[in-house]
C-alpha cells in the first residue's frame, strides 16, 4: 500500500464575512493517493471550494492538518497547481503561449529553453498550436480553460486542483473537455482534486468520490467510480451509483418527508 | 361560463425533411476585407480630423463677422503669429522651458505615486493612509499651494516642480489604487498560486492587470500638471528668469496683442492634442487594446 500523496485529517474551515464566521467545513478527513482522479462532491454550501482553497494553501485550517508528501501546506505554491472556474485566471496582458509560459519562468523550476519546449509541447496536446500567439480575449471559454489547464499541466505540480473547472462551459463544451481530460490523464496519470457539483460529472471524472454534506461540510461517505466514463452513462452501475450517491445527499431528507407522510 | 382548457386543436402532422445545402458561393468570400471607404470612415484619426476642421471653419467664421482682432483674432491670424514666433524661435524656446519643468515634475509624482501606492497595497493600514491622503489633498487646487511653494522654495523651477507633484501624484495614486481594488480575486490567487509575493507579486500581477485605470490616472495627473503649469506661470512667470508658455501668454497679454495671445493658446491645446492623441494612444493600442480590457 502507498501512502498518501495529501492527507487532510480532521480539518475544519471557518471564513469571515463581515457581518458573521462561517463554518464552512467540520473536521473533514480525506486521503488522495498518486494518480488519483479525486473528486469532492456536494451540493451548494457544503465548503467543497474551501476545502480546496485549503488544500491550495490560501486559508489555514483552524483545526487539523493537510500534509502534501508528509509536509503541512502553510502557503500557496507551484506544487499544487490550481484551475479556477473562472476564465479571468488567465492574464488578459500575455498571449497563450506567455501565459502558459508565467509559472515556469517565475518559479525558475526549467530553464528558459526547457520552459519553452515544455509550454510548446502542452500548448499542442490541449490542440491550442494554431492559437499560441493570440490574447486570451479572443478565445471561446472552453480554449481558455484548456489554456488554464495547460499552463498547470506544464509545471508537472504534485497534485491538480480544479475548482469546478467546466461549470461555466455549455454542456457541449463541457462533455469534450471532459473526455479530453481523462484522455491526458490517460496519457500522463497525474493525481487530480477535482470539485464539482454535479453527480455525474463527478462518476465520469473520478475514480474516487467524497460526498461532502452541507452545513457545515462533513464527510457523507467516500465511493469507488473507477471505470465508470462518458460510454457507461446508460449503463446499469452508473444509474445505481448515481442513485446512491442522490440518496446520500437527499435520502435523509425524502425519508423523513415520508414518514411525516404515513404519521399523518 | 367557461372553465375547460381550450381545446387542442387537431394536429396535422407536419412532415420531416432533410434537403442539400444552398450553394453559398453566390455571397462571395466569408471573410470580406472592407473597402477603402469603409475603413477610412471608421478609422479614428480621420474623425477627429474632420471634427477639428469643423471647429476651425466655425472660429473663422464667427471671428470674421466679429471683425475685432482685439477681441477674437481669426483663424488664419492666429496661424500667422503662431509660424512667426515659431520661425524666429520664440515659441519654441518657451514651450521647451514648459515642457522641462513639467517631465521633472510628472516623473517625480509618478515616482512618489508607485511608492505610496506600493506601500498602500501591502497593508489595511497602509490602504487607509493613502485613501485618506488623497481624500485630502486631491481636492486641494494646486495653484493654491503656490503661495506657499514661493515661501518654501523661492521664485523659479523648484516651486513650479512642487506644485507640479502634488497635482500629479494624487490623481494618479488614486487610480491605481482602484485598480488595484478590483483585480478580480481569481487572477490574484493564480497569481499568488505560482508562489508570487511583494514587490514581484504588484509588478507581474497587479500593476499590468490594474493597468486601464492606472492609464486613466496617467492621463488625469498629465492633463492637472499641464494646467497647473501654464497656471503657475501665469502668476509668477513674471519675475522668473527664462519664462514658460505661461509666460508668453502673459506677455503678450500685457501688450493687449490678442493673436499672440491665442498663438500661445493654441500651443498649449496643440501639445495637449499630441500627448493624448500620439502618446497615450500608442500605449492604449499597445496594451490595453491589445490585451482586449479596453475597447
Amino acid at each position: 500500500m502507498t501512502s498518501a500523496l495529501l492527507e487532510v485529517k480532521g480539518v475544519t474551515l471557518q471564513y469571515k464575512t463581515p457581518r458573521h464566521l462561517v463554518t464552512a467545513t467540520y473536521r473533514v478527513d480525506f486521503s488522495v493517493q498518486q494518480s488519483d482522479r479525486y473528486v469532492i462532491l456536494g451540493p451548494s454550501g457544503c465548503g467543497k471550494t474551501t476545502v480546496l482553497k485549503a488544500v491550495g494553501g490560501f486559508m489555514p485550517p483552524v483545526e487539523g492538518s493537510i500534509r502534501i508528501n508528509g509536509k503541512t501546506i502553510e502557503s500557496p505554491g507551484p506544487d499544487r497547481m490550481m484551475v479556477f472556474q473562472e476564465f479571468e485566471q488567465l492574464m488578459p496582458w500575455k498571449t497563450v503561449y506567455q501565459n502558459v509560459l508565467f509559472p515556469m519562468k517565475v518559479t525558475k523550476r526549467f530553464a528558459a529553453s526547457e520552459a519553452s519546449a515544455r509550454a510548446n509541447a502542452v500548448i499542442e496536446k490541449v490542440g491550442l498550436t494554431k492559437f499560441r500567439d493570440i490574447y486570451p480575449h479572443m478565445l471561446s471559454g472552453g480554449m481558455k480553460m484548456r489554456v488554464a489547464i495547460a499552463r498547470a499541466m506544464a509545471m508537472e505540480p504534485d497534485i491538480l486542483l480544479m475548482d469546478e473547472p467546466f461549470a461555466a462551459l455549455d454542456a457541449l463544451t463541457r462533455r469534450t473537455m471532459q473526455q479530453e481530460l481523462l484522455s491526458l490523464w490517460d496519457q500522463l496519470r497525474f493525481t487530480v482534486l477535482f470539485v464539482t457539483h454535479s453527480i455525474e460529472e463527478a462518476i465520469i471524472i473520478g475514480s474516487r468520490i467524497l460526498v461532502l454534506s452541507p452545513h457545515p461540510g462533513r464527510v457523507r461517505a467516500e465511493l469507488d467510480a473507477e471505470g465508470l466514463d462518458h460510454n457507461s452513462v446508460g449503463r446499469p452501475e452508473f444509474g445505481i451509483l448515481t442513485k446512491r450517491i442522490h440518496s446520500l445527499l437527499f435520502g435523509e431528507t425524502h425519508q423523513l418527508h415520508a414518514q411525516q407522510e404515513i404519521r399523518a | 361560463m367557461n372553465a375547460q382548457p381550450p381545446q387542442k386543436p387537431t394536429q396535422v402532422r407536419r412532415p420531416e425533411f432533410e434537403v442539400e445545402l444552398t450553394d453559398a458561393n453566390a455571397i462571395g468570400d466569408v471573410e470580406r476585407p472592407l473597402t477603402i471607404t469603409e475603413r477610412l470612415v471608421n478609422n479614428e484619426a480621420v474623425q477627429r480630423l474632420t471634427i477639428l476642421v469643423t471647429l476651425i471653419v466655425i472660429w473663422e467664421l464667427y471671428a470674421r463677422w466679429l471683425n475685432n482682432g482685439l477681441l477674437f483674432p481669426t483663424f488664419t491670424e492666429t496661424i500667422r503669429t503662431f509660424s512667426k514666433d515659431i520661425a524666429n524661435g520664440v515659441l519654441i524656446d518657451r514651450t521647451m522651458t514648459s515642457l522641462r519643468t513639467l517631465a521633472i515634475g510628472y516623473a517625480l509624482g509618478l515616482a512618489l505615486a508607485t511608492v505610496l501606492t506600493t506601500i498602500a497595497v501591502a497593508s489595511t493600514a497602509g490602504t487607509r493612509v493613502l485613501s485618506t491622503l488623497t481624500a485630502m489633498f486631491n481636492p486641494l487646487p494646486a495653484i493654491a499651494l503656490l503661495p506657499l511653494a514661493l515661501i518654501w522654495f523661492g521664485l523659479g523651477t523648484p516651486s513650479l516642480v512642487f506644485v507640479i507633484i502634488h497635482s500629479v501624484l494624487w490623481a494618479v495614486a488614486l487610480n491605481t489604487l482602484i485598480g488595484f481594488r478590483g483585480v478580480p480575486e481569481t487572477l490574484r490567487m493564480s497569481g499568488r498560486n505560482v508562489g508570487l509575493k511583494g514587490a514581484r507579486y504588484v509588478g507581474l500581477i497587479l500593476i499590468p492587470a490594474a493597468f486601464p485605470s492606472i492609464l486613466a490616472g496617467l492621463k488625469i495627473g498629465w492633463a492637472f500638471a499641464w494646467r497647473t503649469l501654464v497656471a503657475a506661470e501665469l502668476v509668477f512667470g513674471v519675475s522668473a528668469r527664462s519664462g514658460g508658455i505661461g509666460w508668453y501668454i502673459f506677455e503678450a497679454r500685457n501688450d493687449l496683442d490678442t493673436a499672440t495671445v491665442f498663438s500661445g493658446l493654441l500651443a498649449v491645446i496643440l501639445i495637449g492634442l499630441v500627448v493624448e492623441s500620439v502618446f497615450f494612444r500608442a500605449i492604449e493600442a499597445r496594451t490595453v487594446n491589445l490585451w482586449g480590457m479596453q475597447r
